[in-house]
């Protein structure tokens, strides 16, 4: 892969950092009139999820890292690994482990497209579309007529995901979420 | 993919800039200042080690020569001085490569002026008034730091004193560095890194920030003068608004033999790193040994100033075009 130099870093850019790959969240140059250049750079590490900060000399540079987001369909789980199935019409199917997962697990639904970012075609992460529609597996009985009042209730969703509704909400409906937030939105 | 031709700053935003622009050159007629314009070109550069200076190629009376763009219009402002133009002033262009940032930009505007016989207090005082004058709403009140007392508060370490060892492993640290990234670094780039991600932030909020009292090895252009504590500092001042450098003052040097000294020293400096030597101005050394009077000159980045009054976020929202974009 190229190496990028603190100049080129800009959001979305991944690299290799202490040998996990990493997407730059942001690149501030800090300098003072007199003095030595500072790059501030936050890098989210695509292994973990977790942003970190690290200072670069100005004109250091990071290798390049072959990560790419590709659109895969989830298909099934094997009781070991998690299978997808691109959607370019190729067929190829990638096996996902739990740790690559992540809090993703509890959003699957099958022929639904998740992104699967592929570090040197294997996958290390899958983001969930950021609305989803499930459906009530379990809640308490819905109240009738209080459609307007504020209160929720916790439901559970075909997917295992535990989110709080409104308490009008009934088993077997389904309903949209927003997987960012874990936050209903509206009856689908 | 569409072309992106539009301004970077709103057309709005550009007229609030030239309103602000015309308060500046009112501010300096009030005061008898005289305003001028130099070359953005010259045969010689600042050697300055942290600063990268463009050069264009140009057919002269000479042939074909190096030409260097100015990291700032003190050259030639200085040679104006030494001339005897009394007080000048100038919204000068000045090019630094590389700098592209949320405060930087490779081309920028610098307001540079030089006030022979003022002391670096009257000019502190004077940059402080202008600033005020330049902000829609009163910043706070002017605040004196010596670099010292910065470091004892905001790192708890002597910038003069401490061990390179312990500056390097805190300053390490603090920035989030691997420690080994800095085992090669000299003092003056630990304390730069400490002042940039630590101290900086802190400074001018609520309040108009002044520093003095740097290290002498951070002298640059200015005197030198040993403080109350008997430490050799740099006669220079720095000021600071909402964590963000704006202007860098001097009790300007005028002795040509310290200047052409520091001018073999930056390049030495240039060539133990592998960086390339700049044409050291003759010019400039020829006029201050034909005397420049004393004083005390400023140069403030006018762009930021102009980002600050009007609370937009980038320094690319108040240029017209910035560099990615130019």
């Amino acid at each position: 892969m190229a190496n990028y130099s603190t100049n080129e870093f800009k959001a979305g850019l991944k690299v290799m950092l202490d040998g996990d790959p990493c997407s730059i969240v942001e690149n501030e140059l800090v300098k003072p009139g007199k003095g030595q250049a500072f790059n501030r750079v936050k890098l989210r590490n695509l292994m973990t999820g977790r942003v970190g900060e690290r200072t670069f000399k100005s004109g250091d540079s990071l290798e390049g890292a072959d990560v790419m987001d590709l659109e895969m369909e989830y298909l099934y789980n094997d009781g070991d690994m998690w299978h997808f199935m691109k959607t370019d019409g190729s067929f190829e199917q990638y096996a996902v482990e739990k740790k690559a997962l992540g809090d993703t697990e509890k959003w699957l639904k099958e022929q639904v497209p998740y992104v699967i970012t592929l570090w040197n075609d294997k996958a290390i992460s899958v983001t969930p579309p950021n609305f989803i529609e499930l459906e009530v597996v379990e809640t308490d009985p819905g109240l009738k007529g209080d459609t307007a009042q504020g209160g929720s209730k916790p439901a559970t969703l075909s997917s295992g995901a535990v989110v709080r509704v409104p308490l009008f909400i009934n088993q077997g409906e389904v309903l949209k979420i927003d997987t960012r937030s874990g936050d209903y939105v509206s009856r689908a | 993919m569409a072309i992106d031709w539009q301004p970077s700053a709103s057309l709005e935003t550009l007229r609030a800039r030239a309103r602000l622009m015309a308060k500046v050159r009112a501010f300096f007629a009030q005061r008898d200042v005289l305003e001028v314009e130099t070359p953005v070109l010259g045969q010689g550069g600042s050697t300055d080690v942290h600063l990268v200076s463009l050069h264009a190629l140009a057919r002269t009376d000479k042939g074909q020569r190096r030409l260097w763009l100015q990291t700032s219009p003190e050259f030639h402002m200085k040679r104006l001085l030494a001339a005897g133009s009394g007080p000048i002033f100038q919204l000068a262009k000045s090019f630094r490569d590389g700098e592209i940032g949320a405060r930087h930009n490779i081309e920028f505007t610098m307001l540079e002026w030089y006030r022979p016989q003022f002391s670096l207090d009257q000019l502190i005082d004077e940059t402080a008034t202008l600033i005020m004058s330049v902000l829609p709403s009163f910043p706070g009140p002017l605040v004196h730091y010596r670099y010292r007392e910065l470091f004892h508060t905001y790192v708890e370490v002597d910038p003069f004193t401490t061990s390179l060892e312990r500056l390097r492993a805190i300053a390490a640290e603090r920035a989030h560095m691997p420690a080994q990234s800095l085992a090669d670094e000299g003092r003056d780039t630990c304390l730069d890194l400490l002042m940039s991600v630590v101290i900086e932030p802190q400074l001018g909020q609520h309040e108009l920030s002044v520093v003095v009292d740097y290290p002498a090895s951070q002298a640059a252009l200015a005197r030198r003068h040993q403080d109350a504590d008997g430490e050799w500092v740099a006669s220079r001042f720095e000021v600071y608004l909402n964590g963000i450098e704006l202007a860098n003052g001097y009790d300007e040097l005028t002795e040509a033999a310290e200047q052409r000294a520091r001018f073999a020293h930056d390049n030495a400096e240039r060539r133990r790193l592998g960086l390339q030597e700049v044409d050291v101005d003759e010019r400039l050394l020829a006029a201050l040994e034909h005397g420049m009077p004393e004083g005390a000159g400023v140069a403030l980045g006018i762009d930021r100033l102009i980002q600050l009054a009007l609370g937009k976020a980038r320094l690319e929202d108040v240029l017209a075009f910035s560099t990615p974009n130019c």
